[in-house]
């Protein structure tokens, strides 16, 4: 025991004394009241969305940041089944649970990227700058490629040097319409992601 | 929040009642966790995960299915697999959802030591409030399942709040939705029983004889229910405690051993008060002081003689050695 003195002693016991006749006059810091936690979703945005990874095409509700309101900047937070959608009632994967990380994934691509013929390295591009490639080369190949009768004088007016492969996440009009533009184009090797 | 929509009927560390005149009229809540429909697929993981704003570390492959390999203050729920060969040499997967069970008679909030830290809601619930935990562990102790763990990140011990947060304005927890095979449900605990009474029925007329409902009462009863193909060996289920108490030391600690450390607290006071009454202080008399300058003077001439400021060395209070007294 080290060395005490009279002094120290008595400076050490007033100094209890003291602290300890605050505390119990009411100037102790209060504790944290205990409550469960808010509930996060109360104001928040709902947004409905399908589910982008496979066939089932789950319907989700997506909860943002704010109101939409002018000056808000609306950000995912939450994401969960969606109750009323005839697919999934609610219910989600695995996967679809996970959404809120895949939408904020750091590695996300959230822009067109080009790789030249040959390179080793993808560039990102403008969306103009896509289309208008897309576009191009579609033109090229079927200009070069259409075949409107077969040597036999049938007629066919089919372009099979392109494929088109269509996401599933898509409702019966976007459907509709992706079929007939592919289809009007002549392409025959036309599949959809809702067949794995 | 929690006042006005969950009421507090127990509270951990706390003597004085909660107001309890509320009471659940309309029934308590409950999840029933149906192992019979469950095909592991974790999407309760990751929906607690999700709502709950927790992301664990990533581990790495404990050599089966489960994944993260066990609880953890970041990981709330976790599938359990275990492979089981039956008496007619057929391989059953039996898959568990691992995660705190609600005890109407909770070990954890018994064991708890700090005031509030661990509450008991009417509707069943039993939430830990991390900002009152001191970190101890007890509720580990406590616990018949071995469930709550101490989060390595700040040292305060978590487990399944049952989604507290969703219950309170009227949701079902974050697990209970995701389940994309109808395996968990959620609703008051009489339709639990009532639904499961059902799935038991049904299990039963495709061979599972000894299908039940795994509700334990040797803790009251539990807000988190199983519905299990063998009821008879709920240890088959990654050691599912088949009869759960809350330990005995926790019953020592917080019954027999709290009256008896007063009572001794009390006898220590009451026999000091005694001694102090009847044998007094310990005085210096003359003889002492005189044995205590015999004794300067005898010290061999090896050790230092006292500085002017020391005090004198008096070794008759505790003199190790009577007879030396003159």
């Amino acid at each position: 025991m080290a060395d005490v003195t009279r002094r120290e002693f008595l400076k050490v016991t007033s100094a209890t004394l003291a602290g300890s006749s605050l505390a119990l006059l009411g100037y102790s810091p209060t504790s944290a009241i205990a409550e469960v936690r808010e509930f996060k979703l109360a104001r928040a945005t709902e947004t409905r969305n399908t589910c982008p990874y496979c066939a089932v095409a789950c319907g989700v509700l997506m909860y943002s940041l704010g109101d939409r309101s002018k000056n808000a900047r609306a950000s995912i937070f939450h994401i969960e089944g969606d109750p009323d959608h005839p697919v999934n009632r609610g219910t989600l994967c695995p996967k679809g649970a996970a959404l809120i990380d895949f939408i904020h994934s750091p590695s996300r691509l959230t822009h067109p990227e080009y790789r030249a013929p040959g390179s080793d390295r993808w560039q990102p591009i403008s969306w103009d700058d896509a289309l208008d490639r897309v576009a191009k080369l579609m033109k090229q190949d079927r200009d070069a490629n259409f075949v409107a009768k077969t040597p036999e004088g049938l007629t066919v007016n089919r372009w099979l040097t392109t494929g088109m492969l269509a996401a599933s996440a898509s409702s019966n009009e976007v459907g509709y319409l992706t079929h007939k533009v592919i289809r009007s184009l002549g392409i025959l090797s036309f599949d959809n992601q809702a067949r794995v | 929040m929690a006042l006005q929509s969950l009421d507090i009927v127990r509270r951990s560390a706390t003597t004085t009642a909660p107001p309890g005149v509320r009471e659940a009229y309309t029934g308590t809540v409950a999840k029933l966790i149906d192992t019979t429909k469950c095909i592991g697929c974790k999407a309760c993981q990751v929906a607690c995960m999700e709502w709950n704003d927790l992301r664990d570390e990533i581990g790495s492959n404990v050599g089966v299915y489960d994944n993260p390999g066990d609880l953890s203050g970041e990981s709330w729920t976790v599938m359990r697999f275990t492979e089981y060969e039956n008496p007619k040499g057929d391989l059953e997967w039996l898959i568990r959802k691992d995660g705190c069970m609600h005890c109407a008679d909770p070990g954890c909030l018994k064991a708890c030591p700090a005031p509030g830290a661990i509450v008991q809601y009417s509707n069943g619930i039993v939430d830990f409030h991390e900002e009152n935990c001191i970190g101890c562990g007890y509720c580990i102790t406590g616990c018949p399942f071995d469930i709550p763990r101490i989060s390595k990140r700040d040292h305060k011990a978590y487990k399944c709040t049952l989604c507290s947060d969703r219950v309170a304005v009227g949701l079902e927890p974050a697990c209970i939705k995701a389940c994309p095979t109808g395996a968990l449900v959620f609703g008051t605990k009489e339709d639990m029983q009532q639904h499961a009474a059902e799935r038991v029925e049904d299990l039963k007329s495709r061979g599972f004889e000894r299908a039940g409902l795994y509700d334990p009462p040797g803790v009251g009863g539990t807000h988190v229910m199983y519905v299990l193909h063998h009821a008879d060996q709920p240890q088959l289920y990654a050691g599912l405690a088949a009869d759960p108490h809350i330990s005995s030391l926790v019953g020592l600690w917080k019954g027999a051993s709290k009256p008896i450390a007063l009572a001794a607290m009390a006898f220590t006071a009451l026999a000091g008060f005694f001694h102090f009454v009847r044998v007094g202080r310990n005085e210096i008399d003359e003889r002492d002081e005189a044995a205590a300058r015999q004794a300067l003077e005898a010290a061999p001439p090896h050790n230092a003689p006292p500085g002017p400021g020391a005090p004198p060395i008096l070794n008759s209070p505790h003199n190790p050695n009577p007879d030396k007294r003159p």
